[in-house]
């Protein structure tokens, strides 16, 4: 893709974005499209270990889950110390959160290869959620709700939302093309060559001097930091945080599941993924019923393990190639 | 002999009870071509990878142009001049021929600018892969897998190639090529330790040859010399 290309792109998503938030007040659309760009994030996020580096993480949902929490947390001190921060603070302090964690979480499980791995990321997801769900200040396992605050102003009132989840879809739409200017960065750049040789042969990438550790641990705290930064909002978006829903097993397996679809060895790939697959989950769930939409994943990850083992972006990108081949 | 470019003293290795590696020395020159031959299981390539990082040694130290290495990870023998080559070849399969060479010059080769695309291009002449470059290395043949690890290796610019039976199950007219390629590398002052069962190959190849028996040392010495010796005959045919 050119460059000009790209740029291009995000600014027509953004511009349509916004043009969206303009033309209608119906809230739904605005749930839809945050559920979406949320998972569009997790996504993203899951790619940068799981595809880039070759390490699949099965512990999503716990630093999502993290990052809501980091939200619940902060929500419910700050305003006690006199203090209301606007909404990029709790992004940010997520992002911190899990980034650490990340790194925490990568420095002890990153040992472990293939499906080792995978399952350490299952257990620390759980220890997570146990914690969760003994922590009486952020309510513990009956959660905890929080009041959604009144949609803000900026510019002297010159931008103002009618709802706050007007305001959420915004700014989780930032957020998502954020994400995807982070990860296209890191697929094009010296890190990525490197991520790119450990998923291929994590021996011969030492050998061939590739720092590996190091490389592990940066990438599992990108991920963690961009999962942290999409659990963030949650706490605003829904209202109510318990851990049985922010630890939810679909959160982790739709973040898994977007990107094998797209295709994991490309950062377009799990946005391609996210915004087919939690675009087709929202309307099933509108129009037959919120329980199909999970054998939806089912039915549609066990056919491109199949038909496309590289995801849909693999699975053009060959036929392409084939067709080139023969004209 | 010309100064001592690596130096192993009394390396030791032990997996639990067994011990791969009893108390080894072993010296090379700068631009020296060693082999190391030995029957399976003598401890070549728990040799190697302890050179090369890829295992810890127990006992013992490996000095590498005066310094001591024997503690410093695989990725930082590699950016010293150490660089190896696979026994079965093990190429990063998603990328083409070019990019597959763009990783070592890009991590390991301390190079002072230039540019990499006609560096990298240079080497896939010196092994006969001009105008591959972009060809998928997941779908080579053998005896093109074996090249690619010699051509990746050179990226990383090494003083010191520890190529790991490069040759195995190849025809004679393969091994005549990759014999070549070594040569032409050792011509470039680098110093080769050559593993290889092939002993034709070997002994056409190397100026000095170590044999080890059973995690040790058995005998040193030229090609010549090795053919003659009791010891080397015994420990291959156990007569």
């Amino acid at each position: 893709m050119r460059l000009g290309g790209f740029w291009g792109l995000m600014a027509a998503a953004l511009v349509a974005g916004l043009a969206f938030a303009t033309l209608t007040n119906n809230e739904y659309y605005f749930t839809a499209a945050y559920a979406i760009l949320q998972a569009l994030v997790m996504a993203i996020a899951w790619n940068i270990l799981g595809g880039f580096t070759g390490y699949v993480n099965f512990g999503s949902a716990g630093f999502f889950a993290l990052g809501a929490y980091a939200t619940v947390a902060l929500h419910k001190f700050l305003p006690s110390i006199g203090f209301a921060p606007p909404l990029v603070v709790y992004v940010l302090a997520g992002a911190v959160v899990c980034g650490l964690i990340g790194l925490a979480t990568g420095y002890l499980t990153l040992r472990l290869r293939g499906v080792y791995f995978a399952i350490a990321t299952l257990a620390l997801a759980i220890v997570f959620q146990t914690f969760m769900n003994n922590w009486g200040y952020v309510g513990a396992a009956k959660g905890t709700s929080i009041l959604t605050p009144d949609p803000p102003q900026f510019l002297w009132g010159y931008v103002s939302f009618s709802s706050y989840v007007k305001y959420l879809f915004v700014v989780m739409l930032l957020l998502a093309l954020t994400a995807i200017v982070i990860s296209r960065y890191i697929a094009n750049s010296k890190f990525g060559r490197g991520l790119a040789a450990i998923r291929d042969d994590e021996v011969a990438a030492e050998c061939m001097g590739v720092p590996t550790l190091r490389l592990k641990l940066i990438s599992a705290a990108v991920m963690g930091a961009l999962m942290g930064v999409a659990g963030a909002p949650y706490p605003f978006f829904a209202t109510f945080v318990d851990p049985q829903s922010a630890f939810s097993l679909v959160i982790a397996v739709n973040s898994i599941a977007m990107p094998m679809i797209g295709g994991t060895a490309y950062w377009y790939g799990p946005v391609v993924g996210a915004l087919l697959l939690g675009t087709a989950q929202e309307a099933i769930s509108v129009t037959i019923s919120s329980e199909l939409n999970v054998f939806l994943v089912g039915v549609v990850l066990v056919a491109c393990v199949i038909l496309a083992p590289r995801g849909l972006v693999g699975f053009v990108n060959d036929m392409r190639a084939k067709a080139k081949g023969r004209g | 002999m010309a100064e001592h470019i690596l130096s192993v003293k009394a390396l030791t290795k032990r997996f639990g009870g067994f011990v791969a590696l009893d108390s080894v020395d072993l010296q090379l020159g700068e631009g020296e071509r060693l082999g190391l031959i030995g029957p399976n299981g003598s401890g070549k390539t728990t040799m190697i990878n302890c050179i090369s990082g890829a295992l810890f040694s127990d006992q013992g130290t490996i000095t590498f142009k005066g310094a001591d290495i024997t503690r410093l990870p695989a990725h930082r023998r590699t950016h010293r001049g150490i660089v190896r080559s696979f026994q079965i070849p093990r190429p990063f399969r998603t990328m083409t021929i070019l990019q597959n060479l763009m990783v070592p010059m890009e991590y390991a080769a301390a190079q002072g600018g230039g540019d990499l695309e006609t560096e990298a291009r240079d080497i896939l002449d010196i092994v006969g892969f001009r105008g591959r470059a972009s060809e998928n290395s997941g779908r080579l043949t053998q005896v093109d897998m074996r090249k690619l690890e010699l051509a990746r290796a050179l990226a990383a610019k090494p003083q010191l190639l520890i190529s790991d039976e490069a040759m195995a199950g190849l025809s004679s007219s393969e091994v005549d090529e990759i014999l070549d390629i070594l040569f032409k590398l050792n011509g470039r002052g680098v110093a080769v330790i050559m593993i290889e069962h092939i002993m034709r190959a070997v002994f056409r190849f190397s100026q000095r040859v170590v044999v080890l028996d059973a995690g040790r040392r058995i005998a040193e010495g030229t090609p010549a010399q090795i053919v003659k010796d009791p010891l080397v005959e015994r420990a291959y045919l156990g007569v």
